[in-house]
């Protein structure tokens, strides 16, 4: 019985992922426990693990497909004793049309592939490239890059109807899109609902207000104001598609307001350097080195636990009230073309250089796309910290459901006034963004006050 | 126990035997009952067998007219015992190779006539027919699902029913001890004009009768008036409009009193009639009261995955509705085989089931006529191409023959396709792919149909639809 391997979720809320990398190719053995494939999804790349052992058949998504829905067939594995041939042949007649690829596989595999274990073996190099790479440019492309796949007719019902075809499930053998998909489709983009922002409780009450243009005629419209050859054209990976997506629905559906304190942090800084000077040697190395970012997450943490009714997320029809400070640290990946925000659970009861480390360790995995996305899904509020860049105050956009989110700019010398006289002082600029179903004016204001009485009095973060 | 079943099918035509395959791929324990011919009507009394007579005939055709070809062929004859002779070797050839792939794929062949005595129950009594080898022997059984696949019979007209001596059906027609001098039939359906042509053939003088204004009634009236012109050319006699309202047997003829619609009344005697005036759901003696399984006009009632509405009981082909053709009977076996194994069955299209009519000339079609397009309120783009602008065509020595394609002009969808000509029965597939595909005309335009092939004309005709074709 030849076994078939399933795009996986990664994560309880995973739809579909990007098929990076196959490690293994058709005809390779494989045991339980080998990394076969890698997948990327919006955040993280994975490892797929073999569970059973055989020979690897058919692979049937090509790696650098983007967009695979979970539970589709993507290879199939020939137990032993079976016709890796017969067992290609078999797993390949349907699915591979669901998804063909856009290139031929890069790693057209040979009758040497073959190993010699399996000695039935026919080179699968007919089945492998069966889909044509040539036919592909036949069909255009959506905007994102992905090929659907539907009927001429339903083509060209979708065009005299503006339907997206992108955004039409279809019911055709494969999820081909066909004539009566396209029919039962609301005209224009409206048969965008399918897009995955309308899962998001937050997008519930969202409706676009501006008339909606489908990728493909926005990508033609944006195109026509530029000379060809002038421009180099970018498809979006997996993690920009999610960031567009998100941040837009956040911008347009979240009520923001915000609030701005000037924070004088001399008596951290000052704190900070006994500290760092007093950490014991591990190894040769200091056990920890405080940042101070990480004495703002702790702050941070430590003002939702003095004010707690901030401490809620946006839940729709009602709100979630967390018990603890899990404060998301956004992380800037692939020089500065990514984002990820892995999470530092209950920091309210970690110390300083565990928050230091944890957060050291969290960020490394993440611009390693290692992260699972337990670690940075979730969580209470998030930091965004523009001050190593000597961004002097800004606004962050908040990361549904989160109801605050907190943007730090950098720690400089100014000017200021105390006691009624000059002074010179270390400050750093804060600014709170607050939704406004979740939390009023006031609570924000306790919340970004709280938080400043800390950063300001920074032994009590030691108690 | 030994006697249940995962399905039942009673009824081993294509409906049957072909669901039973397919149900014992996905895994089931499968049986099938028959009482008289395996494989059923099909291979047995219907398709295969009137197949090997018209080719008989159609070879005659040619050998008689072997001067059209440079040839001499001369004291050419009908060896009327061999035509049959070699017909029904080819059926008993056939009906082997089902019992053969019934056994290969491990069903129960069960020898009797089945009653359905409660859901999942079945009684099979005896049989007149004795039992093959190896099938199992009259009894109870047990089965989680019952498929009804017992086909269909000739309809009998009140006062003309068949005798088996003058008034022959097609079990009669297809092993004639002797050509009819003379030969009257009612009925212009497939079975109606294969008949004609193949009688015509052998020499006898041939008369239809058909009671609506068209012969070959389901079909586009332009193709059916093509292949008409070409039948009287033939010398057969066409009666439309035209009811036999009485038959007084003969000693060794029939007389038939025939009523046209103008209100004329006139007598035509001819040594044999040939009742083809439809086929009847068997529908009778299954028991299918006792479980309250709906009926309606003869046949049971199904929906898209072939489900009566009694659960567990299942009804495929002929016995299940119009259009009653073995093709359509294999595609809902496999249909209802799949939905019982739980898999996701599709239902199907039954505008996109072929016809194909095995006269001289042969008639394909699929899809709306042009008649059924316009009724539908389609607007459209009608193509025609003549078989004598086909090279191939000439060549054969059969320019006479029409493609007919209907595009809905507003999206380029091909509604219909109807071809009347040499061997156009083995071209209708491309245009039943094109729509199964829901092709455009841009995509059929766009295809390259090989030269030299009659399969030429079927591309013209989508080129003079949209004013393009180059061969006219």
């Amino acid at each position: 019985m030849s076994i078939e391997i399933l795009m996986p979720a990664l994560s309880p809320t995973m739809e579909k992922g990007n098929l990076a990398k196959w490690l293994k190719k058709e005809g390779d053995k494989v045991a339980p426990g080998d990394v076969i494939a890698e997948i990327e999804t919006d955040k993280a790349t994975m490892e797929v693990e073999a569970i059973d052992e055989g020979t690897l058949a058919k692979i049937l998504v090509p790696e650098g497909t983007a967009d695979v829905p979970v539970n589709q067939l993507i290879a199939v594995l020939a137990t032993e004793g079976e016709d890796v041939k017969a067992v290609a042949a078999g797993g390949g007649a349907a699915p591979a049309k669901a998804e063909a690829p856009k290139e031929a596989p890069k790693e057209a595999p040979t009758a040497e592939a073959a190993p010699a274990e399996a000695p039935k073996v026919d080179a699968p190099k007919a089945e492998a490239t069966a889909a044509p790479a040539a036919s592909a440019p036949a069909v255009a492309p959506a905007a994102s890059g992905e090929r659907v796949f539907a009927s001429p007719l339903a083509r060209r019902l979708a065009k005299e109807k503006g339907v997206d075809l992108s955004a039409v499930k279809g019911s055709g053998p494969h999820g081909r899109v066909v004539a009566a998909d396209v029919e039962a489709a609301p005209a224009g983009g409206a048969a965008k609902a399918a897009a995955p922002a309308a899962a998001k409780p937050a997008a519930a009450a969202a409706a676009p207000a501006a008339a909606p243009v489908s990728n493909s005629a926005l990508l033609e419209q944006v195109k026509a104001y530029y000379e060809p050859g002038t421009y180099e054209e970018i498809p979006l990976d997996g993690m920009r598609r999610v960031i567009a997506q998100r941040m837009t629905e956040a911008r347009q559906t979240v009520p923001t307001f915000y609030l701005t304190v000037d924070c004088d942090v001399d008596a951290l800084l000052k704190l900070r350097e006994e500290l760092n000077k007093a950490a014991p040697e591990k190894d040769g190395k200091a056990a920890y080195k405080l940042s101070v970012n990480d004495f703002v997450i702790k702050a941070y943490a430590l003002a939702f636990q003095q004010v707690p009714d901030a401490n809620q997320v946006w839940g729709g029809d009602r709100y979630l009230k967390l018990k603890h400070s899990d404060i998301g640290v956004a992380v800037a990946i692939d020089g500065g073309k990514g984002l990820l925000t892995p999470i530092i659970r209950k920091a309210e009861t970690k110390t300083l250089s565990a928050i230091s480390n944890e957060t050291r360790e969290l960020a490394t995995r993440a611009r390693n796309k290692k992260l699972a996305p337990a670690e940075y899904q979730g969580g209470s509020s998030a930091i965004s910290n523009l001050g190593m860049f000597g961004i002097k105050d800004f606004t962050a956009i908040i990361n549904p459901p989160h109801a605050t989110i907190l943007a730090v700019g950098a720690s400089e010398q100014r000017a200021v006034v105390k006691k009624g006289e000059l002074a010179v002082a270390t400050v750093m600029t804060v600014t709170i963004s607050c939704d406004h179903r979740v939390m009023d004016g006031a609570m924000g204001a306790q919340l970004i006050g709280a938080f400043k009485a800390i950063i300001e009095k920074p032994m009590s973060m030691l108690v | 126990m030994a006697n249940n079943y995962d399905v039942l099918f009673i009824g081993s035509g294509p409906g049957g035997y072909v669901g039973a395959i397919r149900a014992a791929q996905l895994g089931l324990k499968v049986a099938v009952v028959e009482r008289q011919y395996m494989g059923g009507i099909c291979p047995n009394w219907g398709c295969i067998p009137a197949k090997a007579l018209l080719r008989s005939a159609e070879i005659f055709h040619y050998i008689e007219h072997a001067k059209d070809y440079g040839l001499v062929a001369e004291k050419a004859g009908v060896d009327i015992a061999g035509v049959v002779k070699r017909s029904r070797g080819i059926s008993a050839q056939m009906s082997n190779g089902v019992a053969f792939l019934l056994k290969k794929n491990k069903v129960d062949v069960i020898w009797g006539q089945a009653t359905l005595t409660a859901p999942g129950k079945v009684t099979v009594a005896a049989a007149t027919e004795p039992a093959p080898k190896g099938a199992l022997p009259v009894g109870e059984y047990t089965a989680k699902n019952i498929v009804i696949a017992t086909g269909a019979r000739p309809r009998a007209l009140p006062g003309i029913e068949p005798d088996r001596r003058l008034i022959w059906t097609y079990f009669e027609a297809l092993a004639p001890a002797s050509v009819p001098k003379s030969l009257l039939i009612m009925g212009s359906g497939a079975i109606g004009v294969e008949f004609a042509t193949f009688y015509k053939t052998m020499g006898s003088d041939v008369t239809i009768v058909e009671l609506l204004p068209q012969i070959l009634p389901v079909e586009d009236a332009e193709i059916a008036e093509h292949a008409r012109k070409r039948f009287e050319k033939q010398g057969i006699k066409i009666l439309t409009g035209a009811k036999v309202s009485k038959v007084v047997k003969g000693a060794d003829n029939v007389t038939a009193t025939v009523e046209t619609t103008d209100g004329k009344v006139q007598t035509l005697t001819a040594d044999r009639l040939i009742s083809a005036v439809g086929v009847v759901g068997n529908i009778e003696n299954l028991g299918l009261e006792t479980l309250g399984v709906k009926t309606d006009r003869g046949c049971v009632v199904v929906d898209g995955l072939c489900r009566t509405n009694v659960p567990g009981v299942w009804a495929i082909g002929d016995v299940a509705g119009p259009p009653m053709l073995a093709h359509k009977a294999e595609h809902e076996g496999v249909i209802a085989a799949e939905a019982i194994a739980g898999k996701h069955a599709h239902a199907m299209d039954k505008l996109m089931i072929p016809g194909c009519t095995y006269c001289m000339p042969q008639i394909a079609s699929v899809g709306l006529t042009e008649a059924k397009a316009k009724e539908a309120g389609f607007e459209l783009k009608v193509g025609r191409f003549s078989f004598i602008g086909n090279g191939k065509a000439v060549a054969l020595g059969e320019p006479d023959g029409l493609v007919k394609t209907i595009f809905d002009a507003k999206t380029g969808r091909l509604l219909g396709a109807h071809l009347v000509g040499a061997e156009v029965t083995e071209l209708i597939q491309g245009f039943v792919l094109a729509m199964n595909l829901e092709t455009t005309e841009e995509e059929l335009i766009n295809a390259v149909f090989p030269h030299p092939t009659v399969s030429e004309t079927m591309h013209e005709s989508v080129l003079s639809a949209y004013g393009r074709a180059i061969h006219m």
